[in-house]
């Protein structure tokens, strides 16, 4: 379903497979549009939503691992990139609820994903995000409230096991 | 918003800026070009896109919409009565954007790892990379054209743009590296579109000339070998 990347997630919609998260989340909002718009209807709103949620796909999760696989002044330096990164989106954030206004939208599916790895990134890296970018957990909290996104996350305990068991396999202690 | 208020920031031999000209011309959108010195970036770049600091950007009236990809779309979206960029069909537009996310994040970067390549080995590995990214746009080519002239079927579409910008550097690194990347015998339908694409109206005159492009290949191999060696 996906000899390109042999990745996943991969969606099959009778029977032809979507690849790439964020392409998936676009076509699920195409698809089902006239149930909770994941992306705003302006073209402007649309494009900052775009735009952001690239942003997060092309640097938290590179900027995460290097945090929990690296050491010394590598570890350092990922650690300060990504609260730099939190730091830059918790400013587009703003006082809104979400990072779609008032609703749930495609940024803040974008993001809360991760929110699951921040209890590894930060026993890994020795800070807290909550210190750092208090607002942003914030949202994530409120995110969490959600049922669709409670139910849809692991648990941040499993997850820094699986990266504690990652590491070991990595020969990486 | 004044709809006619449009500015591209750019440079043009960039490629991603080269795809938004591509764009606003398919939507026959008049614009101002201001041209940026990326060696010494300016403030009206620095304020319009803070994040990346980086080009293409648009300025629509005052708002800055910044990466190509982003832009494309967002021109296909706001001049809505102009010819479609993207396909209107949800599935076709999903493979559109996986092969453009594919061009983007995995085959112009082997253009940019040969700038550093050191050693004939490796960059004959990069060459096979970029051909097999080329017979794969081949077969999408086949399936998403169905006979016609385009990636996006009778008219110019967003993998065409995509692609597309990328045929004068393609020509440039051909004659570095004396490879013919578009072979007649091994891609031939893209051979065929990269002419049509190239000579389409809304594209023509738009991408640099091979020479100057060549000329500006040297001295960014000289820049990168000059940093290796520092």
């Amino acid at each position: 379903m996906n000899p390109v990347h042999k990745k996943i997630p991969v969606l099959i919609h009778n029977g032809k497979p979507v690849c790439e998260s964020l392409i998936i989340v676009q076509y699920i909002d195409e698809v089902w549009h006239d149930k909770n718009p994941l992306l705003p209807s302006d073209p402007y709103q649309r494009a900052q939503a775009r735009f952001w949620a690239d942003f997060v796909d092309k640097k938290v999760y590179d900027c995460g691992r290097r945090i929990w696989a690296t050491k010394g002044e590598e570890k350092e330096a990922a650690k300060k990139e990504f609260i730099g990164i939190m730091k830059k989106l918790e400013g587009e954030l703003g006082n809104k609820p979400y990072f779609g206004g008032e609703d749930f939208g495609y940024v803040d599916v974008a993001l809360i994903p991760f929110y699951c790895w921040f209890h590894a990134y930060e026993n890994f890296g020795n800070f807290k995000t909550e210190t750092e970018c208090p607002k942003l957990v914030e949202w994530a909290k409120r995110c969490m409230q959600r049922e669709s996104v409670s139910k849809s996350l692991a648990d941040p305990h499993k997850v820094y096991e699986f990266i504690v068991s990652l590491k070991k396999k990595l020969g990486n202690e | 918003m004044p709809t006619n208020d449009v500015k591209l920031l750019g440079a043009p031999a960039s490629q991603y800026v080269n795809r938004v000209q591509f764009a606003l011309n398919l939507k026959s959108i008049d614009y101002e070009f201001i041209p940026q010195n990326m060696r010494e970036k300016s403030e009206l770049l620095l304020k319009s896109n803070p994040v990346h600091k980086n080009i293409p950007v648009l300025l629509h009236g005052d708002k800055p919409i910044c990466d190509s990809l982003v832009i494309v779309q967002y021109i296909d979206e706001f001049w809505f009565d102009g010819p479609s960029i993207l396909p209107s069909d949800p599935y076709d537009r999903a493979i559109a954007r996986f092969w453009a996310a594919y061009i983007d994040d995995k085959w112009i970067p082997f253009f940019k790892e040969l700038t550093t390549a050191k050693d004939e080995e490796s960059k004959t590995a990069l060459v096979e990379k970029i051909l097999e990214g080329l017979k794969l746009f081949e077969d999408v080519f086949v399936k998403a054209s169905k006979g016609k002239c385009f990636f996006g079927g009778e008219t110019i579409g967003f993998l065409d743009i995509v692609l597309g910008c990328y045929l004068g550097w393609l020509k440039a690194w051909g004659i570095q590296l004396d490879v013919n990347f578009l072979d007649e015998s091994k891609t031939p339908a893209l051979v065929g579109w990269a002419e049509r694409f190239s000579s389409d109206k809304a594209i023509h005159g738009i991408i640099p000339e091979t020479e100057e492009l060549f000329r500006i290949l040297q001295i960014i191999l000289a820049r990168a070998a000059d940093a290796a060696s520092k």
